[in-house]
């Protein structure tokens, strides 16, 4: 009914934080420029949050086109044709609380696992460079 | 059907994307990331409709399956019109820009 509005607000979340992530690291980068030596570049966290957004970001607008294929969202007030009436708002509130959460915890939870992985990598990356 | 049909476009689109890697010249992985997500949304989708048809879900009607197939290639075509919409904008190879500067000879 609208499920895709909980990733799609997450999306909007993980935009900004990005955003201010980014800012961050690059305002430390530019303090830090020319005092420290690294050997091996790291993946930023601000580039990782990226990749959660537009896993988000995919996702929700695929979906809403899905929604407005079986006319569950449409161009006009109030754009939830759920929401005109109370018993389907109902409805659709659980269905944002159950279906919508579970689809941003999935990508969240598979975002995670990727930073995870990506981070074992780097690490064995890092080690054989200084093995060698 | 949807959820085959977007993932299916996702692993195409991984394969691709990882043949060319780490350039990214085309931008695959904007598809990648678009047929993954939604790949991933309509897994729960297609959870809690098992939950609740159990075993039916596995045998839907023809005309079900026919509204599903058509709105999973309607899906593949816009994350396609998006990420070539994408791919014009941001322009990495420079064509666009060099056929609006063009000079004529």
């Amino acid at each position: 009914m609208a499920c895709f509005i909980v990733p799609a607000t997450e999306a909007i979340v993980t935009t900004i934080a990005a955003k201010v992530m980014e800012k961050k690291e690059l305002k430390s980068e530019a303090a830090a420029d020319g005092e420290t030596t690294v050997s091996m570049p790291k993946t930023s966290f601000s580039r990782k949050l990226k990749w959660l957004r537009n896993l988000l970001w995919g996702g929700s607008v695929l979906l809403a086109f899905e929604h407005v294929w079986h006319g569950e969202v449409v161009p006009w007030f109030p754009f939830l044709t759920a929401a005109s009436d109370p018993a389907d708002a109902a409805e659709m509130l659980h269905e944002m609380a159950t279906v919508g959460v579970c689809m941003a915890l999935l990508v969240t939870a598979v975002w995670a696992v990727m930073v995870g992985v990506s981070a074992l990598v780097e690490k064995k990356a890092r080690a054989a460079q200084t093995n060698e | 059907m949807t959820l085959l049909l977007t993932v299916f476009a996702a692993i195409i689109c991984t394969i691709l994307w990882y043949k060319h890697a780490p350039k990214d010249e085309m931008k695959l992985s904007v598809l990648c990331w678009m047929y993954w997500g939604a790949s991933l949304m309509w897994l729960v989708d297609a959870i809690f409709e098992y939950a609740e048809l159990k075993a039916e879900y596995f045998s839907p009607a023809g005309a079900d399956m026919l509204n599903d197939l058509f709105l999973g290639l309607s899906v593949i075509a816009l994350g396609l019109v998006i990420w070539l919409v994408i791919l014009l904008i941001r322009d990495p190879k420079g064509v666009v820009k060099a056929a609006l500067f063009k000079k004529k000879d």
